[in-house]
């Protein structure tokens, strides 16, 4: 038994580390190829192959419909792309994990859940294809001249695109379509492998997609007047791409995994019986641990992601953290605590499956103030940096009470807390219905303690030490040892439960489907925050950009070139947020009346018997 | 159903509650707009005018109040040219400037010359600044801008201003049309430039008879030159009644400063 479940998760291990050596072979090889078809055209023609600056614009070349507003229509339509595409992402990476996990444990819930996650996103996939195309349509009908400059960059990566388009929904169909035919022994390793290669065609997607977006930001290939030099690798690797690369990546998958938790807690409010329930239960819980594992290193990605724009331009990192866009961070940090606290919740509430649990109620009050500080510490306002006249209408670039709580050490140190009270939430949560049964568990238990004491204080002196004693420059030099004391105190604790649990004992039974219907509720708030939040930084990514259709090279002198305000900015968001979540319903609607039949007796001509 | 109105309740009352937030719960702060084109009439100016326009770039289109502020991203430039002086003999210095305003100069379109210990790119050891070329890429400042910070900076830290305004310089827009393959020769009459950018095709003007747009046969006599330099660089600031927005075209980035004055003088003479 044992035996057989480690073959399969090294065989699975062992396919995914051979599919990450496959992808750069594909890709230097995709540039390979360029390059030749590039020097082929060279010698056949020499001057047929030179670029244009990136064309300076008047009104004039931006067509107008009246009555549309071309930018908040090409917002809008790319917004709800993105969230489809992030969710079609993602989700085949966790039916992959949850098939793997499906086929190591020969626990059929775990097949019968992947399958059903991966019906939910066969209609998404369909919806993300079409909103691409409309996208597409929309840019070279409002924004000619930008399009047209990107696609002359990209022409290359563009057949890639396409291509790599189809071998997705291929592989895609095959997939779902031959999930029921594809069981047992070997046929289970083909399926196995189809969604490996499944996900490794829809990752190369998403990076050539975040190509566009990150040329946009960071462009290189070109020199100061947007000449394309001719090396599609180069517009593609750009500054910015990695960083994007792996907060999308990240942030995807948690995204899929709300969308997915909102649609079990739907399906569990709706329930007719206690199989149901149970099943739905189950699988929120399972969606909303996926969400919660791929949440918990965000904050570090998106830091990263904000440093490398500080190195690659520190006039756009103070824009992003400094100007207007200073009070977005705020809103963000009350969504992400949105996100955390719903969480936390969700978790808090799903004690109540097993009699276990009771030992652990009375800390929970305790996680609960720690949360709630660490989240106002958060969101209380940066130091802000304005623009002379900005500063003007708002008396002054600090917060007369708040400024010392403003600063980035408290921030990170209430980020790093944040996270660490969620770990300890979770941990609660997988003990509740346990009881160690090695004779250690006393030492164990103190090792513990004593290792989150000491890492707490640590932050805290950490945070102290850099964020009021010292001068401006270092302030920030913090934020490393901080996660750092995060990560270790996360990895030795999960090293340490791992070994204690082994072989214990359950107090209980764990009854799934035995939640009050609000914890659903954190379910759908998670979901929404989520999607709204997606929502406000694809609005701060394009904003950074100012008034530069691709920073400093190709300028935007449509009427529509300004920034727009933040309470617009919202209003726009929030409009997209309501489509998107009715095309969701359409999508959760379209896979139950999928399963669902009417008897229409007599409708039919009888056939003879 | 009753579910699903509960959920989708829920939803909306989040989402609206976030919309209230961004709204009302945060001051609300108009983004500057896109800077524009300032096309500059150097030979007019008294020294102060042009002090008061480096002081202008400094905050507006130069962006450097962006990272020299009380907040000490950078160096503050109160007493810039104490600064230069002693960073001039400093062993790190590492540009060709001999005195402030060749160092001020320098320190724009060459930030790295010498690094101000402490606020140089992360990693670099203090040998590369953070600080862009303002000449070039997004900021763009013409070498006459440059200058009128200059003087500005010499000004504000209560020295003597050393430079003098150039008034030699090629026009404002001069070099960036050149890239952009618009290297033409200037126009010598408004009657040229009239003609080739076929104002008349909507408006009725020298001899011709466009309806699109407002009949300009007298507009000297209906706006001042201030409005009429308005409607050349930013046409759409103000709609003349019935005319559609959007529709006339902005000539800020096809004409130089003299041929812009030049046509707005003779718009004003006819009345
Ligand atoms: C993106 C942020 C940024 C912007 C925008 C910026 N600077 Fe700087 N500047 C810096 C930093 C950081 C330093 C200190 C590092 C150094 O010495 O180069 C600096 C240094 C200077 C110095 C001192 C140089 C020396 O070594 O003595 C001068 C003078 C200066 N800036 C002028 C300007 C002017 C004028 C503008 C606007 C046209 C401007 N800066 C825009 C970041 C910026
Ligand atoms: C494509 C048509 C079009 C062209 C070409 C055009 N204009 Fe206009 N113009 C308009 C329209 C429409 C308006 C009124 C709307 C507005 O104020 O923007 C206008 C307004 C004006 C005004 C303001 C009149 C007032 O009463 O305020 C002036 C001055 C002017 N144009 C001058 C010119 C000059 C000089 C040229 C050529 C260099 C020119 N226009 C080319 C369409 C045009
Ligand atoms: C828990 C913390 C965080 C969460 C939950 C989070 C979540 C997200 C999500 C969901 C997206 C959209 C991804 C996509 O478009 O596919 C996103 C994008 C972005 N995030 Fe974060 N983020 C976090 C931290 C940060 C931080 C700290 C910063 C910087 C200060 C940041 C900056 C950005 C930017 C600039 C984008 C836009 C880039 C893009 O479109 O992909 N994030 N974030």
């Amino acid at each position: 038994m044992q035996k057989r479940n480690s073959r399969i998760i090294m065989g699975a291990l062992f396919t995914a580390v051979f599919a990450l050596f496959l992808l750069p072979s594909i890709v230097p090889g995709l540039d390979a190829s360029l390059a030749f078809a590039d020097e082929t055209t060279v010698n056949l023609d020499v001057d047929a192959v030179t670029y244009d600056p990136a064309p300076k614009l008047t009104e004039a070349d931006y067509p107008k419909i009246s009555g549309v507003n071309s930018r908040v229509v090409v917002w809008i339509v790319a917004q709800l792309h993105l969230w489809f595409g992030a969710f079609v992402l993602a989700v085949p990476i966790f039916v992959f994990i949850i098939e793997a996990i499906g086929m190591s444990t020969r626990d059929q819930r775990y097949d019968n859940m992947a399958y059903e996650f991966i019906k939910i996103s066969i209609t998404a996939f369909s919806l993300t294809a079409i909103l691409g195309g409309l996208l597409v349509f929309c840019l070279v009908l409002f924004y000619p001249d930008l399009f047209n400059y990107l696609a002359t960059i990209f022409k290359e990566s563009m057949f890639a695109y396409a291509l790599l388009f189809f071998v997705e929904s291929a592989v895609l169909y095959v997939y779902y379509y031959g999930w029921h035919w594809l069981q047992g022994g070997f046929k289970k390793w083909v399926h196995l492998t189809l969604g490996l290669l499944l996900n490794a065609s829809g990752a190369l997607l998403m990076f050539l997609a975040n190509a566009w977006t990150t040329f946009m930001m960071s462009p290189a290939g070109v020199d100061a007047a947007g000449v394309f030099s001719g090396d599609t690798w180069a517009a593609i690797h750009n500054f910015l791409w990695n960083p994007i690369n792996i907060h999308r990546m990240i942030a995807n998958v948690a995204y899929g995994g709300s969308i997915v938790g909102a649609y079990a807690a739907f399906k569990f409010l709706s329930a007719r019986n206690k199989e149901q329930r149970a099943h739905y239960d189950w699988m929120g819980y399972n969606a909303n641990f996926i969400a919660i594992a791929a949440l918990l290193p965000l904050p570090f990605a998106g830091y990263y992601l904000t440093a490398e724009m500080y190195v690659y331009s520190q006039q756009m990192g103070i824009t992003l953290m400094g100007g207007v866009f200073a009070w977005i961070f705020i809103i963000q940090a009350v969504l992400i605590g949105a996100l955390f606290l719903s969480a936390n919740y969700y978790l808090w509430c799903g004690m109540g499956r097993s009699e276990g649990a009771h030992r652990y109620n009375p800390y929970m009050k305790y996680i609960a103030v720690v949360l709630v500080v660490s989240f106002l510490v958060w969101f209380t306002p940066h130091t802000l940096v304005l623009t002379n006249a900005e500063l003007k209408s708002l008396g002054g670039p600090y917060h007369a009470i708040l400024g010392p709580l403003g600063i980035m050490p408290a921030k990170n140190t209430a980020v790093n807390l944040l996270i660490l009270f969620t770990f300890l939430s979770f941990m609660f949560y997988r003990r509740a219905n346990k009881i160690a049964t090695v004779p250690w568990v006393a030492k164990g238990n103190a090792v513990q303690v004593a290792l989150f004491t000491a890492g707490i204080i640590n932050i805290f002196i950490l945070g102290t030490y850099y964020g009021y004693y010292t001068n401006t420059v270092y302030k920030i030099a913090a934020s490393i040892p901080q996660v750092l004391t995060t990560l270790v105190i996360i990895a030795i604790s999960v090293a340490i439960d791992a070994f204690m649990y082994k072989g214990s004992k359950e107090v209980a039974p764990l009854r799934w489907g035995r939640v009050p219907p609000r914890s659903q509720y954190a379910l759908f708030l998670l979901a929404v925050s989520f999607t709204w939040l997606m929502g406000l930084m694809g609005y701060v990514r394009s904003g950074i950009r100012q008034h530069w259709h691709v920073t400093n090279i190709f300028r935007d002198n449509s009427p529509d070139a300004y920034t727009p305000g933040l309470g617009y900015a919202a209003n726009v968001i929030s409009i997209a947020t309501i489509i998107f979540m009715a095309m969701v319903i359409f999508v959760f609607w379209l896979s139950t009346v999928s399963s669902q039949k009417s008897q229409a007796t007599g409708y039919w001509k009888e056939q003879g018997t | 159903m009753k579910d699903f109105l509960k959920v989708a309740i829920f939803s909306l009352l989040t989402i609206g509650a976030f919309t209230a937030y961004s709204n009302f719960g945060i001051p609300q702060i108009v983004p500057a707009p896109p800077p524009v084109e300032e096309v500059l009439d150097l030979e007019a100016m008294t020294m102060d005018q042009f002090i008061a326009l480096g002081d202008r770039l400094y905050r507006g289109k130069g962006t450097c109040t962006l990272c020299h502020n009380e907040l000490l991203r950078a160096p503050l430039l109160d007493d810039s040219v104490a600064m230069a002086l002693k960073h001039m003999s400093d062993p790190n210095y590492k540009g060709e400037a001999t005195n402030v305003e060749e160092y001020l100069h320098e320190s724009f379109v060459n930030p790295s010359a010498y690094v101000m210990a402490g606020f140089g790119k992360a990693g670099s050891n203090d040998t590369e600044s953070p600080m862009p070329d303002v000449s070039a890429g997004g900021i763009g400042l013409s070498e006459a801008e440059i200058t009128a910070i200059i003087a500005y900076l010499q000004d504000s830290s209560g020295n003597e201003v050393t430079v003098s305004i150039p008034t030699d310089v090629p026009e404002e827009t001069g070099d960036e049309e050149s890239e952009g393959g618009g290297g033409r020769a200037p126009f010598d009459s408004a009657e040229a430039i009239i003609a080739e950018f076929t104002c008349g095709a909507c408006h009725k003007i020298a001899g011709e008879e466009g309806e699109m747009g407002p009949d300009l046969t007298q507009v000297g006599a209906l706006r001042d030159k201030d409005h009429l330099r308005r409607s050349m660089l930013d046409p759409n600031a103000e709609i003349t009644d019935g005319f559609m927005e959007g529709m006339m075209p902005a000539y800020g980035d096809q004409l130089n400063a003299n041929e812009l004055e030049m046509l707005v003088d003779y718009m004003a003479g006819l009345k």
